[in-house]
């Protein structure tokens, strides 16, 4: 006791837990992009929410009975409905006159494609929900399926690579453009790579009165094939090459963007994951992937404006609190 | 006091004087005039209530099952379509235990698309672990639905209150609705053992390995055969503050020497209830299944006793098998001692009309000497062409 009342206010502070509504224990794999993510967005978003968790590897790695890793009120109904089941939470929270926060949480699969009407109801009723999609860009938990976000020519188990295809055939959906026209209060993107800015943008969704939205780059080692221990790099590097826009929206309308110090050839972020290592062998069709897979980032860092003209504390560099700060912030 | 009001307005008062706190509704016909009904009530400042009109009828159940996992009285309502839809939204409804009521309208299902009335829909759902109870008239469907959120939320299960469409939904007739004070005398305010609450954080809808789900399963099942107690509670004591009952699980009408029974669900239960007065001479014993799910099998069999021919009349069937409820009244007669031989039947379907006539003809097809296993009544084999004859 002695020796704590000489420690100064900033000293007790770090000694004190932050709160985890996702605490460790769970069954997600090492390096899981999804599990850190929702953590950092339990931490972010405090213990006074309510959670709605769409079908997936989040719900099955989390809550397998008689155990739980939510220390928030948590709900699991379906695939396809985290939103509208968000939304009846929200209305029943406000017929209650009660003010607890309401954030809803899927996959790419779960957001993307089978809760996709769910989701737009959700967000042109202007729900006051904060809806967080993990994009790891395919079926994860049934197994790496394609999904429409999985990257242009990713193989997955129903998009794989072989003398006649170049893994998935189509373009990952712009969720981000069909997002902004619905013309909610704030919505944005993040990635695991970058906690602190994820963090603030969780805290700025719920701040929010009305609908809002993040979408979270996160890696998949198991399904993206590279090590666990390289999640936050292959996140980082989605962003430095392009590959994965960082920015906020209000009312459908970018209004600040994440620049990137220094671009990298997108080639670095996709030599990294198995997923795409039938790009790297000789083949002319490969070459000719290599060269879309460029052009579609070069094609964001143009529309973004995501090219930074000098160095800045809240661009790709400066913004990286992992490589900075260490622990504390991750 | 009786006024003259549509069913479906009837039944919207009657929804809104169970004080719900969230209602989510997608439009269908025939059930649109209740959701509208409500939403002038709520329009006017006569019900204050969240409406919450959705993109569809699956995110209509979900988000009625989100708002009463956060503790808020919710209401919906569907048909046809719209209940086919919200099919997967109902198993987890039910699955997840949480208590709500859904007044299906019921209407033919497509394909060919039909808009008028039969039963099939609230009878392909009703293995999904939710009370099913029937209405024979308006004025049911109005003391059903307000017994209906006492039962659900008494026994921590989803119910469906299943009204004809347009025979009942778009009928004016005079209907007593009951005061503020006899509803709120019956029926307390919502509170949920189990609702969303940060400071008391729970973890609801989790995966459930095979060690445990037979035992959900198991609990789920008996949840639904204890909630019968209820169903019979609510009646009872509803008619203290009413003066009426709705018929409890099953009820019997007709005269105790009567050697001929007809059961059946739903408001043909009048016309049959109708046509007994004309034809005097052919007195039946009328049995109204109130309460489809959970089944009563201990009633079912007390009501034949003494029954030599029972003719079972339904608006449904279970295609490549017959009638639903046919199947199940034998399986639950079965084993008794001299059981009355049962007659399946299924009429009106997709609006076809059943008019006084049918009483007679049925009567009529109970005499034939071997039991009708199972029929399809008034099919005009010259409408069809020879090879589906």
């Amino acid at each position: 006791m002695a020796a704590d009342e000489k420690k100064s206010l900033f000293e007790l502070r770090r000694t004190q837990p932050a709160f985890r509504g996702l605490e460790a224990g769970h069954l997600a794999c090492q390096g899981c992009g999804q599990a850190l993510g929702a953590r950092l967005v339990t931490e972010a978003a405090g213990p006074d929410v309510i959670v709605a968790n769409a079908t997936g590897c989040l719900e099955v790695f989390t809550t397998a009975w008689p155990r739980t890793a939510w220390r928030v009120p948590w709900m699991h109904s379906l695939f396809e409905n985290a939103p509208a089941i968000a939304s009846g939470i929200e209305a029943g929270l406000k017929a209650q006159g009660r003010l607890a926060k309401v954030v809803a949480m899927g996959g790419d699969g779960g957001t993307f494609d089978i809760g996709l009407q769910a989701l737009s109801g959700m967000l042109e009723r202007n729900h006051n929900v904060l809806y967080v999609c993990f994009d790891n860009e395919a079926y994860m938990n049934t197994g790496i399926q394609r999904s429409s976000s999985t990257p242009h020519a990713a193989a997955t188990t129903t998009s794989p690579s072989g003398t006649e295809r170049m893994g998935k055939r189509h373009l990952k959906k712009d969720l981000l453009s069909i997002i902004a026209a619905h013309h909610i209060p704030y919505a944005a993107t993040a990635t695991v790579a970058y906690p602190s800015d994820l963090r603030k943008k969780v805290r700025r969704g719920l701040e929010i009165e009305g609908a809002a939205f993040l979408l979270v780059h996160s890696p998949c080692p198991l399904g993206w094939g590279h090590d666990g221990a390289l999640t936050i790099e292959v996140a980082r590097l989605a962003v430095e090459t392009g590959v994965f826009p960082v920015l906020e929206m209000e009312r459908g309308d970018v209004v600040a963007v994440m620049q990137i110090r220094k671009v990298r050839p997108v080639s670095d972020y996709l030599k990294l994951q198995a997923r795409f290592s039938h790009l790297f062998k000789e083949s002319p069709e490969a070459r000719v992937e290599l060269e879309h897979l460029q052009a579609l980032a070069d094609h964001h860092i143009e529309v973004y404006g995501l090219r930074g003209t000098s160095p800045d504390p809240r661009d790709s560099e400066g913004a990286d609190t992992v490589r900075r700060g260490g622990l504390r912030w991750a | 006091m009786l006024e003259a009001v549509e069913g479906s307005a009837a039944i919207a008062k009657a929804v809104a004087l169970c004080r719900p706190q969230v209602i989510s509704a997608y439009p269908i016909t025939p059930q649109t005039h209740i959701v509208e009904n409500l939403a002038s009530l709520v329009a006017d400042g006569q019900l204050r209530a969240e409406m919450v009109s959705v993109e569809s009828e699956f995110s209509a159940a979900s988000v009625v099952l989100g708002a009463a996992a956060s503790g808020s009285r919710a209401y919906t309502a569907s048909s046809a379509q719209g209940i086919l839809l919200m099919t997967e939204v109902l198993y987890n409804i039910a699955g997840l235990r949480i208590p709500l009521v859904l007044t299906c309208a019921n209407r033919a299902i497509s394909a060919p698309v039909s808009a008028w009335n039969d039963q099939q829909d609230s009878m392909s759902v009703r293995d999904a672990g939710w009370i099913q109870l029937y209405c024979a008239s308006n004025q049911e469907a109005v003391d059903t639905t307000i017994q209906a959120f006492r039962i659900a939320e008494r026994t921590e299960l989803p119910v469906m209150v299943c009204v004809d469409g347009y025979i009942l939904t778009h009928t004016l007739e005079p209907i007593d609705i009951p005061a503020q004070g006899q509803v709120d005398a019956f029926l307390p305010p919502y509170r949920f053992s189990r609702a969303l609450d940060p400071v008391r954080p729970i973890s609801i809808g989790n995966l459930v390995t095979p060690e445990y789900y037979a035992e959900a399963r198991y609990a789920h099942h008996h949840a639904l055969l204890r909630a019968k107690d209820e169903i019979e509670a609510a009646d009872r004591d509803w008619a203290k503050i009413s003066g009426r009952r709705s018929g409890g699980l099953l009820s019997v009408e007709g005269r105790d020497d009567a050697r001929i029974g007809i059961l059946t669900i739903g408001s043909v239960i009048g016309t049959l209830a109708d046509a007994r007065e004309e034809y005097p001479d052919r007195p039946a014993k009328l049995l109204k299944l109130r309460s489809m799910r959970p089944f009563p099998v201990d009633a079912i069999r007390q009501a034949c006793r003494g029954l030599s021919d029972l003719i079972v009349l339904e608006r449904a069937l279970s295609m490549g098998s017959g009638g639903i409820i046919g199947t199940e009244v034998r399986g639950a007669l079965f084993g008794e001692p001299n059981p009355p031989r049962v007659h399946n039947f299924a009429a009106g379907l997709g609006g076809r009309d059943m008019p006084l006539e049918i009483y007679p003809r049925l009567l009529k097809a109970a005499e034939a000497p071997t039991p009708t296993r199972f029929e399809i009544m008034d099919v005009e084999m010259e409408k069809l062409p020879e090879t589906e004859r």
